[in-house]
This record gives C-alpha cells, sequence and structure tokens, in this order.
C-alpha cells in the first residue's frame, strides 16, 4: 500500500505540479489539486503506464480523488 | 538514409502533452534539423508547450497560442509568424475536437451542435489556415495533416469524428488542387490509433488498441515517431511529386 501510494503521489506531483504534502488520500484532483478535465485523463494514462496496466473509461470515471486510484491500482495487483 | 530539412521552417500545430502526434512529428522535424514554430490551442496548453520545446535539440523561440475556430485568431498568428519567421517551407495540421458524449453510442443521436464542433475544429480549421499560410509559403511548400480510417469506412464510436475526417480529407483534395499552382502540397496522415489525450475520448479505446496488434499486417501499434519521420518525408523534396494523397501509417490495417 505504502509502495503505491509513493509511486501514485510521485505521478500527481510530476503531473500537476502540486506540493507533495498536498496529496492526502482524501484530496481531490479537480477539487483539491486544481486538475481540470484533460488533467484527470493525463493522470489516468500516467498511472496505467506506471502501473503497466489498463484502465477503463468506466473505472476511470470512478477515480476522483487520490485514495481512489490507489485504492483502485492496489485491487488489480 | 535520413532525411535533412536544415534551413527549412515549419509550423507545428496541435501540440498537447508527450503523446500527441503533432509532438511525434515536432521530434522528427526537428532531428532533422528544421526550425519550428509551435502554435497551441489556448493558454491552458501554453506552459506544457513551452516545457517540451525546451527539450528539443534546435532552438525554437516562436510559440504562439492560435484558436483556430476564430478567423481573426488565426490572421493574426500567420500575420506574427510572417513578422518574425518571413517564408515558412510548410505546416502540420493536428488539430481535431469532438464532444466526449459524442463519441460513443448511436452516431443517429449526434447533436446538431457537436456536428458543427467537430466539422468546425478537425475540418474546417485546415482550409482557414491554409488561406492565411499560403503566403507566406513563397517558394513552395507542403501541408500535413492527420486523419484515421474512421474517416473512409465506420469505426465503432468514432461516430461525429469519423464525418468530420472525412470532409477533412476531401478539403486536402481541394486545397491540393488550388494550391498546387504555387508549388504548395497537401497530404494527409491516416494514422493508426494512438495512445493520445484525444485517443482517451473515444469511447473503448483500449479495444481499438487490441484488435491492430492482432489483426494488422505488422502485429503492433503504431507509433507517433513512425507518424513524425513519415511527416518529415512529406515535408522533404523527396516527397515532390505527392500531393492529395492520404498515406496510411497503421501497421496497414487499411488493407483489411
Amino acid at each position: 500500500m505504502a509502495e503505491v501510494m509513493e509511486r501514485v503521489t510521485k505521478v500527481i506531483v510530476d503531473r500537476l505540479g502540486v506540493d507533495e504534502s498536498e496529496v492526502k488520500p482524501e484530496a481531490s484532483f479537480r477539487d483539491d489539486l486544481g486538475a481540470d478535465s484533460l488533467d484527470v485523463v493525463e493522470l489516468v494514462m500516467e498511472f496505467e503506464d506506471e502501473f503497466d496496466m489498463e484502465i477503463s473509461d468506466e473505472d476511470a470515471e470512478n477515480i476522483k480523488t487520490v485514495g481512489d486510484a490507489v485504492n483502485y491500482i492496489e485491487s488489480k495487483k | 538514409m535520413s532525411i535533412s530539412l536544415k534551413d527549412k521552417t515549419f509550423v507545428v500545430m496541435g501540440v498537447a502533452n508527450k503523446r500527441s502526434i503533432a509532438w511525434g512529428i515536432a521530434r522528427s522535424l526537428d532531428a532533422a534539423g528544421a526550425n519550428l514554430i509551435f502554435t497551441y490551442a489556448g493558454e491552458r496548453f501554453e506552459k506544457p508547450v513551452r516545457d517540451l520545446v525546451e527539450t528539443l535539440e534546435g532552438n525554437h523561440e516562436l510559440i504562439l497560442p492560435c484558436d483556430v475556430t476564430s478567423d481573426e485568431d488565426v490572421e493574426k498568428c500567420f500575420r506574427t509568424i510572417g513578422e518574425q519567421a518571413g517564408k515558412i517551407d510548410g505546416l502540420a495540421h493536428c488539430i481535431a475536437f469532438a464532444k466526449t458524449e459524442e463519441l460513443k453510442g448511436d452516431f443517429s443521436e449526434t447533436s446538431r451542435d457537436g456536428f458543427l464542433v467537430a466539422q468546425n475544429i478537425s475540418a474546417y480549421s485546415l482550409t482557414v489556415i491554409a488561406k492565411y499560410a499560403k503566403p507566406l509559403m513563397t517558394e513552395g511548400g507542403s501541408i500535413v495533416t492527420l486523419t484515421y480510417i474512421g474517416g473512409e469506412r465506420v469505426m465503432p464510436n468514432y461516430n461525429v469524428m469519423g464525418v468530420a475526417k472525412a470532409s477533412l480529407e476531401m478539403s486536402v483534395r481541394y486545397l491540393a488542387h488550388d494550391l498546387g499552382r504555387q508549388n504548395i502540397r497537401v497530404n494527409a496522415i491516416s494514422a493508426g490509433p494512438i495512445r493520445t489525450l484525444s485517443a482517451k475520448g473515444v469511447g473503448d479505446f483500449n479495444t481499438i488498441l487490441k484488435e491492430i496488434e492482432e489483426k494488422a499486417p505488422l502485429h503492433r501499434n503504431t507509433t507517433p515517431e513512425e507518424v513524425g519521420d513519415t511527416a518529415a518525408f512529406l515535408f522533404s523534396n523527396m516527397s515532390r511529386g505527392i500531393t492529395g494523397e492520404v498515406i496510411h501509417v497503421d501497421s496497414g490495417y487499411h488493407i483489411l
């Protein structure tokens, strides 16, 4: 879990240019981390690359917070 | 044998991020020694484009906004390019847009507005850009745009964008006919599906990629580098006899 959170955090910090301290499990990409709709699509693509996985459109729609992303990735491992 | 585009100047329109096909084209042209000018769609894309351009070999300083839905904006953009760069040798038009909700489900549900938006940004933009870029191509030139097989036949979920690409491909032919007198060539590259930001808007895109790997003659997906190198060829003197053409860079999928 810690390892996934660490890698997810790094992707988010690189992509959105936010401070690491802001990347908490409950943080919403759109509301708390300043992402627009294209940023969210880019993030999903970065997660797919980082974890060598496919995230379907339906699943991607449900990934709204940092915690959602971490849980989803964990569940697919 | 590699292509040299040294001392040539090209405008690359439509880089959104590192995955963009436009970016693949920019890298191929940069590697061939060309001078590049970039245009981006709106403020949101300025920083990402500037950051990417920094990573290229050449020193490409002219990076401008260009809203292709506005005639005034396109005119102003190419006026600035003319003032700053003088002549240009060609441009890569890598611009398309449709509403995400129109890229899944039934085509028969397409809205009038959604239809017109897709035509405006994805097809008409080539014509208005050609109009204002033409005076800058004083020594002839090459215009390259991007299309997809969904403009020739029905591909799942491509819907309104397929109709826009059909319109774009026919625009290529009419423009090639007009501009040929000034030795300006106009061609399209029909790229296989590539995992770009835009492609992700097409419903069930990952399934489309799998189908190519399974069925296309080359059994692999198309890369932005493959498209970039074909664009470099179309911008070079080696392709001087080719205009009004749609070249498929798609691992051969179009023959099936």
